[in-house]
């Protein structure tokens, strides 16, 4: 059937026989980059694709091999990017076997919405990659096509596609995508596609429809392999006393205790820690406990978080302290001062931690002469890693090696790479694979946070008593300015996200950040700025409405008219909670969110005790518009699974510095929900025409608002801080 | 020297007898599926069986448990066939996975005990065990199935 005579076919063929499993057989490059050619076709390599930059590779059983860009956290990108591409293959998702990338280079798999950077955060994966993926899909189905056209010389416009079959209908012939591998040359050129070649919607096949997580029978048996499970042979581990705060050197180090542990063979000085090596995990563990540093001075070192927030509150109010603007629309403050009546509301949110249950690790080989390294470790951001390990070593990119594994938790965490280039030094130094592991003590204090914020918002209503000026101020430090190291104030997209509003169209509108640097390690957080600035708007929106005497979902109704999604969502959790009904014990509150063009609306109902001053959230409602829903009850799972992250920020969770040291230790002291903390949740995805948006955090901004309003229904107490911890509870009631 | 019984097979292993079991299973014997994540027993990442019980490992000396029989997420069955590992699969409960290991041997010993768990009971015996992407409510929904189904 080989119809080539090309001089390789033979072994080709013979090594198909003895190793077809391995094989690499057929390649598309859809990607012009670098065009497939026979000589290409012929190279069997084990190890994986010969040219790196095809998305895809059919194997003579069928087994289709597809590159899953984005890193797995939870998200399901795992299943989801794979999927798009299959919808348009036309493939038999069964015999779809994602892999991570082996080949680094962000100009054949990049994110184009990064600007073709590895870079897995902002829900910005499906997004990103939605018509990239239909587009590489649908080349390599054109590319079988033609091969199969030019086999049985049949016009390619009679031929058609079910799943991983080709079908000439005229003569019944069919052939199968596996079959098609063993013969089919790739073009000289690839056939160009564009997007009237893709599916109508109505003929999709997989996406929209739900599918099984590729991941999940790995996860329930221990076969997953995260970064903390790497193991390498000739490895040795190590564990890295960090500096407190940022910026902190190692000024004297006493280590003879932890020399003196059995097995530690060496302990290194770093930028800003102190490594031990040696033989064992739990003898490096227990060497870093004794290690007694004394570290160099720097901003953070001053930190006291408290203090530091009730300056920031009053920077907030003090309005001749402008900031970097984010949202500025018409002129706000002439309008403010046109209004007939002006409301003002102060809220405040602390620092909280990604507490991901996987703690920071790394485990790296450096070569003998210092310039290649391989390594192992799961990142949401290849690009700024390899870029970051390159630096340190002083070398190319193209000397450096990674493997991706799963994500133990990403939530923004695994953008920051601070182990893996700690690990990188020790290897260096070790002169071997050393394998870094963090306690959880170590993931805490050394833990990059959401910003604490000040908000002060002013609102302006006109005679009609319609909301026509709004000023929103963010008094917190910059993520951006700390995750660059240029202090030049600019826009902060991570702390400022949410603060546009898109779903009230007022007119005149500025959300301005006023930057107050105080040391502190920063990171995004699961959800970014809307976490915190969704808290502050939507209490704030609900106070004008109690002092409106309006229901506070009505006149959300009113505030998001002209944003028929958001009323849409408005209707659908109103029904869904049986908003007009009164409860006797418990109360409602609604909230509203924006991000990168995902809407999302909730309802939480809510009871407290006024003795001890906990709060019961007893039901959650929320409904998310994120476009076309690619897979529906994934994008409810990650909203439910993401109201239930924000549920302990809302109620518990804190970071206290003082002194440039973070108090809180491990889950001890750091109380994310538990399952005892769980309402009863209901998701309703709306799936709509649009191109798909963000979906992996849609439900954070949520509870904060939602369960305060509920409170402020219930007591008339409005609650301006987070957390909602019993204490602050039982002083706001004045019990 | 400590000898240990995982998974029905007997391993001598040359640690010190205050190294967590959780160490020795991980790193010593390769059995990655147990996971680190807390190491004061306050996560339930790490949780395996002793002699039946649910324990978490990270805070349990391997001197300790010497003679007696460890069971972990490698030994719960050989191919994901427990009624548990059945039921996580068809509710679709992982996101990221890395506490699953931890809440199915803790969930396990629930239903050893109790055959028809209320969502009371499940929450009593699961409540020692975080999940940060928040897949508690499928993990009851997969508990209960686990229950009907068998």
């Amino acid at each position: 059937m080989n119809q080539r005579m090309s001089p390789n076919a033979v072994s080709r063929r013979n090594f198909l026989k003895t190793a077809a499993g391995l094989s690499f057989v057929f390649a598309i490059a859809p990607d012009a980059l670098a065009p497939g050619d026979e000589a290409l076709a012929d190279t069997a390599r084990p190890d994986g694709p010969y040219a790196p930059n095809v998305w895809l590779t059919i194997a003579p059983d069928g087994a289709i091999t597809v590159v899953s860009p984005a890193a797995e956290m939870g998200q399901g990108s795992f299943t989801t990017l794979p999927l798009i591409i299959a919808e348009e293959l036309d493939a038999d998702w069964s015999k779809v076997r994602p892999i991570f990338p082996t080949d680094w280079d962000g100009r054949k798999f990049g994110n184009p919405a990064y600007d073709y950077a590895f870079q897995t955060s902002a829900s910005a994966s499906v997004h990103g990659y939605f018509t990239p993926l239909r587009l590489a899909g649908a080349q390599a189905r054109r590319v079988m096509l033609d091969a199969v056209a030019v086999k049985w010389s049949v016009p390619v416009t009679e031929l058609s596609t079910e799943p991983s079959v080709v079908v000439h209908k005229v003569s019944g012939r069919r052939i199968g995508y596996g079959e098609i591998a063993m013969f089919a040359a790739i073009p000289a050129e690839l056939p160009k596609v564009n997007e009237s070649d893709l599916k109508p919607a109505a003929s999709f096949r997989l996406i929209g429809k739900d599918t099984d997580r590729v991941d999940v029978g790995l996860k329930v048996d221990g076969s997953a392999k995260f970064g903390m499970d790497v193991q390498v042979p000739g490895m040795v581990y190590a564990a890295v006393l960090q500096s407190p705060y940022a910026g902190g050197a190692p000024l004297e180090i006493d280590d003879a205790r932890a020399r003196a542990v059995p097995g530690i063979t060496d302990v290194v000085k770093l930028p800003e820690g102190v490594g031990v090596i040696g033989t064992t995990v739990e003898g490096t563990q227990a060497a870093k406990r004794l290690l007694r540093v004394t570290w160099g001075d720097a901003t953070g070192a001053h930190l006291d978080s408290e203090r530091a927030l009730e300056d920031f509150a009053a920077i907030g109010r003090d309005m001749s302290r402008s900031g970097v603007p984010f949202e500025n629309k018409g002129d706000a403050k002439a309008a403010m001062a046109a209004a007939k009546r002006v409301f003002r509301g102060d809220y405040r949110t602390r620092y909280v931690y990604h507490a991901q249950m996987e703690p920071m690790n790394a485990t790296a080989t450096v070569s003998a002469d210092g310039k290649s390294a391989e390594l192992w470790c799961g990142t949401q951001a290849a690009t700024s890693l390899l870029e970051g390990v390159a630096r340190i070593l002083e070398t190319d990119r193209s000397k450096l090696t990674l493997h991706q594994q799963f994500l133990g938790g990403g939530y923004g965490r695994r953008g920051n790479h601070e182990a893996v280039f700690d690990a990188v030094r020790l290897a260096k130094a070790a002169g071997k694979p050393v394998k870094l592991v963090w306690a959880r003590e170590d993931d805490i204090r050394g833990g990059k946070f959401r910003p604490m914020t000040a908000h002060h918002i002013e609102a302006g209503l006109d005679e009609t008593g319609k909301l026509v000026a709004w000023h929103h101020r963010v008094v917190a430090e910059s993520v951006v300015a700390y995750s660059t190291g240029d202090s030049k104030p600019r826009q902060d997209r991570i702390v400022m996200k949410g603060s546009p509003i898109p779903q009230y169209p007022i007119a005149d509108k500025l959300a301005e950040h006023v930057i107050e640097n105080r040391g502190a390690r920063l990171s995004p957080w699961r959800g970014v700025g809307n976490g915190h600035n969704a808290f502050a708007i939507e209490s704030f929106i609900d106070d004008i409405a109690k002092d409106l005497g309006k229901d506070p979902l009505a006149f959300r109704l009113e505030l998001t008219e002209g944003v028929p999604r958001m009323q849409h969502l408005l209707h659908v959790v109103s029904d869904m909670s049986d908003w007009p009904r009164k409860r006797s014990d418990t109360a409602l509150g609604v909230a509203t969110m924006v991000k990168d063009d995902t809407l999302a609306a909730g309802v939480a109902e809510v009871s407290v005790d006024r003795q001890t001053g906990k709060i019961k959230v007893h039901n959650f409602w929320a409904a998310v518009d994120a476009g076309i829903a690619v897979q529906p009850r994934n994008l409810a799972a990650q909203t439910e699974g993401s109201v239930i992250y924000a549920l302990g920020s809302a109620l518990r969770e804190t970071i206290t510095i003082k002194d440039g040291h973070v108090l809180q230790s491990n889950y001890s002291d750091y109380e994310v929900a538990r399952m005892s903390d769980v309402p009863n949740i209901e998701i309703k995805v709306v799936s709509t025409d649009n191109k798909p948006t963000g979906g992996g955090e849609e439900g954070v901004p949520l509870p904060a608002s939602a369960i305060g309003n509920a409170i402020a229904a219930l007591t008339g107490v409005r609650l301006h801080e987070l957390p909602f911890s019993p204490d602050r509870v039982r002083g706001a009631l004045g019990v | 020297m400590v000898a240990i019984t995982v998974n029905g097979e007997r391993h001598d292993v040359a640690v010190a007898p205050e190294t967590p079991l959780l160490w020795v299973l991980r790193e010593h014997l390769k059995l990655t599926g147990t996971k680190f994540g807390c190491g004061i027993a306050a996560c339930g990442a790490c949780t395996v069986h002793i002699d039946g019980e649910a324990v978490h490992s990270c805070a349990m000396p391997v001197s300790l448990i010497e003679g007696k029989s460890v069971t972990t997420i490698e030994g719960l069955s050989p191919d994901r066939s427990h009624p548990l590992q059945k039921a996580w699969i068809a509710e679709q409960v992982p996101q990221c996975g890395y506490c699953q290991s931890g809440q199915i041997m803790q969930a396990a010993t629930l239903l050893a005990a109790n055959k028809n768990p209320s969502r009371e009971d499940i929450v009593a015996h699961m409540d020692g065990n975080i999940c940060r992407c928040g897949t508690y409510l499928r993990i009851i929904n997969a508990i209960q199935r686990a229950a009907r189904e068998g």
